[in-house]
């Protein structure tokens, strides 16, 4: 029973959900039966969950690999191949995808923060979304907040661009401006290593509130707006490392 | 257990392979050799007007009826007569004259037209044969080889195949990521590798991290039209300008001519990575010859902007993956092309290693696949630690507004994936939603391959932007796209019909699998009325010289003249095609000639007791037993 393979690899499947295996009617019966070993039903989990997991952000990466690995051993399509129950076949393919999308969610930092607020019902898509729809039906540019210690660095930067732009479209070259701009790159690259730091403390302002159990209160909005904030600034450095890749590329 | 067995279905070359115990291993052919060529031909003969023929026997059709032959079809699976317009350019397909746009493509050979699957499906009969004739019984389940750059237009066409073929296809499995498999076998090693893959017709690059028996790919990318037939390509061009401006002799238009120029192209390039320099001789029509020398260099230099091509799809394959040459740790060469030294040279220089080439490159694959066949069915000793994760080389999406693509599943994601969409109406009433999955990594649609338009029907009448309709799609272990929707509010699940872009519908497979029953029956036919003939020819000349022994004199008049008529009758129908025939035939005969069998053996027996052994009393090709023609039990 749960407690003699506890020590196993899987906290999956140790009892979260209670009920018996379909096929054995063993009790306890997680992703697959500890019994009979068989792929049971899948259900309607979030990827924290799927992987028994707080929903905290910081996150033992390897730890993760490990159970993804496990778990695949245990899931994948590959083993019911043969299978007679067309039940097992259905559902290892949806177990399995169901695991993969968790594991690609969960393993990158990003992507894990931008879940974890969706789960928290902030959804980034509808803002950027309704942001590009807003600026396509007024004709204007998509607006975007630029961080208020940015806004002088951010203003020389589109000025160096759009001289370089229009140097190259008169075929002339400009060493001095070049420099300039590869050390704006410079200084973008290190503020986004920045961001990352900001980014951790997100993480463990967020995961402080889950600590306290906090996760639907008042008490998590500045740590949900915190992580807000910090994805905004990145992906808008982002941006501008891209443009200025762009310009002294082209 | 019902054996499974590996298959990859090249565009040259085709082979299938077993796990014999704890190693894979090619099964060859009745030839005795292990590549079937993937040339498929309708046989002008007479007694045997188009009948199919594959591989070895196929190749000399296409030099002396290349209107009823064809190869690299592999070229043409999944695709539409708008994509293969540079194809027809370089290769001699002829596509059916009333092919209208979006329809599945369809090759004219003699007097019939095929879809690519159909050829396709040839091939794999003939492999299949091959296995069931290794085996004495039936083989029925595949794992089939794909390359990793396939989209699911292409797999589906693959899948098709198979089932036309009379085959179960398990698993498509991705070609690099089989040829890991092979390697890995051995190895048993953790790390991270690289499989380049050139072979005749597609380019694959994979990026795999191997963990305890575990093969994740981690990234993949390629070129699904960049092979060894681009170099032959090239050759040829070259060969026909020559003899243009040489020669005054315009062969462009000779099929005959130009399939003969293409042999010699292939005989030198493969030449030309042993050798220094080849001397190219190719007779043409009214007695002339192309004669010319070309060097290595000169090789080296005309294939470089065919060979630069594989550079991009590798560089994008590692940033993918966040990683630097220095961290792979081992790269695989496969395919044919491979074998150029000139290639070997790149990938060294890309990889800053020495690429392993231990195994065949043209035979790694198709042993990978035998390696998955066996995990297929549950393991051997060998191989019940190993588990394949693959990932979809292409990025999945859907239109969205003004013509552009959201992407909803992203390329190098470990299948299966999965992903779920909401959509809504935009009008009253509206009981129809009309979805555009895509496939590629472009921005806009039209610069996305389209894989499949749908309707969602049935949905409750609401005002508009009211319902909310899921949508899940779901990439399975082959790379194959399935899709389910429903509506949430009311509850409903919508009807969804799956157009494929350019596949098969399910009912065009269906006929086509009971037309392969056709071919499989008229194959058969064939194939009993040659044994028959075979067994016709043994009886009678056994018989004949069944007269020269004493036994013979023992015999009364009567049995004499019987088993003369007998022989006279056999002979009447044996060039015959009526199988039945000839078999009561042989049976009669065998049945007039038991008496002088047995009286042979009773002399010959007789003869070994005065001390004489039954070799030296030279009854060996005589008739010897009581059903002196008894046939072997056939496998």
């Amino acid at each position: 029973m749960p407690e003699n393979v506890a020590q196993s690899a899987l906290p999956i499947a140790s009892n979260r959900e209670t009920g018996v295996c379909w096929s054995c009617g063993s009790m306890r019966a997680a992703h697959y039966c500890q019994s009979c070993g068989k792929v049971q039903p899948a259900s309607p989990v979030d990827y924290f969950s799927f992987f028994e997991l707080p929903r905290k952000l910081n996150l033992d990466v390897t730890a993760l690999e490990r159970d993804f690995y496990a778990l695949s051993r245990k899931l994948h399509p590959d083993l019911y191949a043969q299978s007679n129950e067309a039940e097992q076949r259905q559902w290892s393919l949806e177990k399995s995808s169901q695991l993969n999308d968790a594991y690609r969610t969960l393993k990158d930092p990003i992507a894990r923060t931008e879940y974890l607020l969706r789960l928290q019902g902030v959804n980034l898509d509808e803002q950027s979304t309704q942001a590009t729809e807003a600026a396509r039906t007024s004709g204007k540019t998509k607006k975007q907040v630029v961080p208020p210690d940015m806004l002088e660095e951010v203003f020389e930067l589109n000025m160096q661009i759009e001289e370089l732009r229009m140097n190259q479209k008169m075929g002339e070259q400009d060493p001095d401006l070049i420099e300039q701009l590869g050390d704006h790159k410079k200084s973008m690259q290190e503020k986004l290593k920045a961001v990352d730091q900001e980014l951790r403390a997100g993480w463990t302002a967020w995961d402080a509130v889950v600590d306290s159990g906090s996760e639907t209160t008042e008490a998590a909005k500045p740590a949900i707006q915190q992580l807000i904030d910090v994805l905004n600034r990145r992906s808008y450095i982002r941006n501008l490392v891209r443009h200025v890749n762009e310009a002294l590329e082209s | 257990m019902e054996r499974i067995v590996g298959i990859d279905l090249g565009t040259t070359n085709s082979l299938i392979a077993f796990m014999e115990g704890d190693k894979p291993a090619v099964i060859p052919g009745a030839d005795g050799l292990n590549l079937v060529p993937s040339v498929v031909a309708l046989s002008s003969q007479e007694a045997a007007k188009d009948q199919t023929i594959v591989g070895n026997a196929a190749r000399k059709y296409l030099i002396e009826t290349p209107d009823r032959a064809i190869y690299s079809v592999k070229r043409l699976m999944g695709r539409g007569v708008e994509d293969v317009q540079d194809e027809l350019k370089f290769f001699p397909f002829r596509l059916a004259s009333d092919l209208t746009p979006g329809e599945v493509l369809r090759i004219q050979l003699g007097a019939k037209t095929f879809t690519p699957p159909e050829i396709s499906a040839f091939i794999l009969r003939q492999l299949k044969q091959n296995a069931e004739r290794h085996f004495g019984a039936p083989v029925s389940k595949a794992v089939i080889t794909v390359p990793a750059y396939f989209n699911d237009a292409q797999r589906q066409a693959t899948k098709d195949a198979g089932r036309i073929a009379g085959l179960e296809v398990l698993r498509l499995v991705n070609e690099p990521t089989a040829a890991a498999l092979a390697y890995g076998l051995d190895k048993k090693k953790n790390g991270i590798v690289a499989v380049y893959d050139l072979g005749g017709g597609t380019f694959d690059i994979s990026i795999l991290k191997l963990h305890d028996g575990i093969f994740e790919v981690i990234a993949t990318n390629g070129d699904t039209h960049l092979g060894g037939d681009d170099i032959d390509n090239l050759l040829i061009t070259i060969a026909l300008d020559d003899i243009a401006g040489d020669m005054k002799l315009d062969l462009r238009r000779n099929a005959e001519a130009v399939q003969a120029i293409r042999k010699a192209a292939i005989d030198a390039k493969i030449v030309l990575s042993s050798q220094p320099s080849v001397k190219l001789d190719i007779p043409l029509p009214e007695g002339r010859r192309y004669q010319r020398e070309i060097t290595r260099q000169q090789f080296e230099t005309l294939i470089e902007p065919v060979i630069q091509r594989t550079i991009d799809p590798c560089k994008q394959a590692l940033k993918d993956t966040g990683l630097e040459p220095e961290q792979i740790d081992e790269v695989v060469l496969v395919g044919g092309s491979t074998r150029i030294p000139r290639v070997q040279q790149l990938v060294e220089t890309l990889f800053h290693r020495n690429p392993h080439t231990e195994l065949n490159p043209d035979e790694v694959v198709a042993l990978g696949a035998a390696v998955q066949a066996s995990i297929l069915s549950g393991g051997s000793e060998a191989t019940n630690n190993m588990l394949l994760l693959d990932v979809t080389p292409l990025s999945l999406g859907i239109e969205a507004l003004g013509g552009v693509v959201a992407k909803i599943i992203h390329r190098n994601s470990t299948i299966p994936a999965s992903a779920t969409e909401h959509f809504t109406t935009g009008v009253d009433g509206q009981v129809n939603v009309a979805i555009h999955v895509l496939q590629g990594e472009r921005e806009l649609a039209k610069d996305c391959r389209s894989l499949a338009r749908f309707d969602l029907r049935g949905i409750p009448p609401m005002p508009a932007g009211l319902p909310r309709i899921e949508v899940r799609l779901l990439i399975d272990a082959n790379g194959i796209l399935q899709v389910s929707a429903r509506e949430q509010r009311s509850g409903q699940g919508a009807q969804v019909s799956v157009q494929p872009s350019y596949g098969l519908t399910d009912e065009q497979v269906e006929t086509m699998i009971l037309e392969s029953f056709d071919y499989a029956e008229q194959d058969l036919d064939q194939r009993q009325v040659i044994e028959a003939r075979n067994e016709a020819d043994t009886i009678l000349a056994a018989t004949e010289k069944g007269r020269t022994f004493p036994a013979w004199e023992e015999l009364t008049q009567a049995e004499k003249q019987q088993i003369a008529a007998q022989e006279q009758a056999l002979r009447a129908v044996k060039d015959g095609t009526d199988y039945h025939a000839i078999r009561n035939a042989i049976d009669a005969l065998n049945h007039g000639t038991m008496r002088l069998a047995e009286l042979m053996m009773s002399t010959a027996v007789g003869t070994a007791l005065k001390g004489k052994n039954l070799e030296t009393a030279n009854v060996g090709e005589g008739p010897t037993s009581s059903h002196p023609i008894s046939k072997a039990e056939f496998e």
